[in-house]
């Protein structure tokens, strides 16, 4: 799928692995970190405007609300170009459709099935799950395409995980690429590109593909993609009613004798609850056995980011914290990836019912994610969550941990106190 | 701020470079080689004292222009940010040789033209101490200290044009005629 996708936009009959292509973009994003080297980029370039207003995404959102001067300097400077340059997709801070960039891409109907799409952020690769490719580049990269709307890629050899069976109660696509990840390693797809298949897929929900494509990054991956099927197309019907009625998508599907460097069977079954341990996402073992042999106090949660900040999660969070308490000792951060998500969380009372459990809500950011602000870890602290590394510093202080899980596994361990699954909840009893 | 950012190639033909290594393991991700509370500024040199500060914190105050970086697999691996070889560039480092670069750091390297080869056989071979000669466009290593050389793959043709033309914004300013100067806005 990748490459047919790549040989449309280079205006090329077919590519293989390997060859070196220019390709058009249907869409360029960057945020408040990579955007204002960029725009020095840009203007390096000799360009004097954007390719295209309309095809260019910028959200502030790594650290807005601003967390020091220094990034409200890069904040300010991103704001002034985009409205210079009357980009139609920036997003400030409070104004509908605001979010981090990757929730919002898809949220706002500003990616479609066939998209050929770079963003100068790593997890880029989010928006594969609606059949698009799409990957991560540097601000260099950035600040050429949104002078000229093309860049260069080599074509990258494609791995097939093939998925069969269906999942079990609870286990959800964080718990999948989690799975796979641990199975292939952080550099088990480098340079590659990781195509799903198989019927196991069309149990997964999109907000399961989206989690799993967020994290193709995290096994090297240049990009993650699904194929296109109903769960898609409702999908852009419901975020791009207007694209989708004008049929401005285009699905490519994978030939029955591609080739891949690599077949990967997995019965969705044989997936556990899992948890990645530091330093590593490749660290992932079962809930249990972590749990079995790591009892220790965790002093924070985080549930929110790109990989697991959408309303399906803090849906499945607030089942299981309903009527609980997060444990004494522990911080747990409810942070909604986007304005829509906190709004529809808001309305559905799902927000009362994160205070009432004893969690703080924050305004979407990716805040702790990036151990940037609003739960920052110091030394020696241990962090459940459900976002997408946990590298030595991520979160915080070096010395301080990060596990990271999927939502069910996050709230256990915030109300047991440790890294706990959802098994081992009390039951409530009705009042 | 932007100037140093993005600097041209400075890879030059048969150019011998020789320094102190600095040697790291597998997967050096680019939260330890530049950590996210120092990704609110863009300035070289200050990005450069914070270079592998979570990995190795003698790093910046020890390291001289034309040492190297030898790493294993998936050197670069994380996060797109470009921080990670501006500050590893701006710190002196002539050149980086690992087993493999994480895709996007690859990327980044040569885009804005600091020195990398990938050679799994000379990251396994070299040990802390030996001394190298390299060129870079033959993309050999010589282990003087050892009497062994290793041989990178070659860069392809394309990549050795935008290294001609000192990089991607070199390369778009040589192939695009953008409009005129009087629309540019600041
Ligand atoms: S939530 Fe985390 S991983 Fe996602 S874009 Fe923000 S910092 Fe990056």
């Amino acid at each position: 799928m990748t490459q047919k996708i790549l040989a449309a936009h280079a205006g090329l009959k077919a590519v293989k692995a390997g060859d070196l292509i220019e390709a058009n973009l249907d869409l360029v994003l960057g945020n408040d970190v990579t955007v204002p080297p960029a725009i020095d980029v840009f203007y390096r370039t000799g360009a004097t405007r954007v390719f295209d207003r309309d095809r260019i995404v910028m959200v502030p959102s790594h650290f807005a609300p601003n967390k020091d001067i220094k990034s409200a300097e890069h904040c300010k400077k991103m704001r002034l170009f985009a409205a210079a340059q009357a980009i139609t997709h920036y997003y400030e801070q409070g104004s509908k459709g605001m979010g981090i960039e990757h929730v919002i891409v898809p949220e706002n109907g500003l990616v479609l099935p066939g998209y050929c799409m770079i963003g100068a952020d790593s997890h880029t690769c989010t928006d594969g799950a609606l059949g698009a490719f799409a990957t991560g580049v540097g601000s260099t990269d950035l600040g050429c395409a949104m002078a000229t709307g093309q860049t260069w890629f080599k074509v990258p050899q494609a791995i097939r995980i093939n998925l069969t069976g269906e999942l079990r109660p609870h286990v959800a696509g964080k718990d999948l690429i989690l799975y796979i990840i641990a199975k292939i390693g952080v550099d088990g797809a480098l340079y590659r590109s990781m195509e799903y298949g198989g019927p196991g897929i069309a149990q997964l929900s999109m907000n399961d593909r989206l989690t799993i494509c967020n994290m193709a990054i995290e096994a090297g991956g240049k990009n993650g993609i699904f194929p296109v099927d109903q769960v898609t197309l409702d999908y852009i019907r419901e975020h791009a009613p207007q694209a989708y009625a004008e049929h401005r998508y285009q699905i490519f599907t994978a030939d029955p004798d591609a080739e891949y460097v690599q077949t990967l069977d997995i019965d969705l079954a044989e997936v556990p609850l899992m948890v990645a341990r530091p330093y590593l996402p490749e660290n992932g073992a079962d809930v249990r056995q972590v749990a079995a042999s790591d009892p220790a106090a965790i002093q924070q949660v985080v549930i929110g980011s790109c990989t697991n900040g959408r309303y399906e999660d803090f849906k499945v969070a607030a089942e299981l914290l309903r009527g609980r308490q997060v444990a004494e000792g522990v911080r747990c951060f409810i942070i909604p990836g986007s304005q829509a998500v906190y709004l529809r969380c808001l309305r559905d009372g799902l927000l009362a019912d994160f205070v009432d459990a004893g969690c703080v809500v924050g305004p979407p950011t990716c805040g702790p994610c990036i151990g940037g602000h609003m739960g920052v870890l110091a030394s020696e602290e241990r962090c459940v969550s459900t976002t997408n590394r946990n590298f030595v510093g991520r979160m915080g202080s070096p010395e301080s941990q990060t596990f990271l899980a999927g939502v069910p596994v996050a709230c256990a361990s915030a109300v047991m106190g440790r890294i706990a699954s959802p098994d081992e909840l009390p039951a409530l009893v009705k009042a | 701020m932007s100037e140093n950012l993005v600097q041209p190639s400075q890879t030059q033909a048969n150019c011998l470079l020789s320094g102190k290594l600095y040697c790291y393991g597998d997967n050096v991700d680019t939260d330890v080689i530049i950590p996210a509370r120092y990704l609110n500024t863009t300035d070289p040199a200050e990005l450069a004292r914070h270079c592998m500060e979570d990995l190795d914190a003698d790093f910046a105050a020890t390291v001289k222009p034309g040492d190297f970086i030898v790493a294993g697999q998936n050197f670069g691996s994380g996060s797109s940010r470009e921080h990670a070889p501006v500050a590893i560039k701006a710190s002196g480092i002539a050149l980086v040789i690992a087993a493999s670069f994480s895709r996007i750091f690859f990327r980044n390297a040569i885009n804005m033209g600091l020195p990398i080869l990938e050679c799994p056989e000379a990251a396994a071979g070299i040990r802390p101490g030996d001394n190298l000669k390299v060129n870079l466009t033959e993309g050999w290593i010589e282990n003087l200290s050892q009497h062994t050389r290793y041989q990178a793959a070659p860069f392809p043709e394309f990549i050795r044009r935008l290294m001609a033309a000192d990089g991607l914004v070199g390369y778009v300013r040589g192939k695009y005629s953008f409009g005129p100067a009087e629309e540019a806005k600041a």
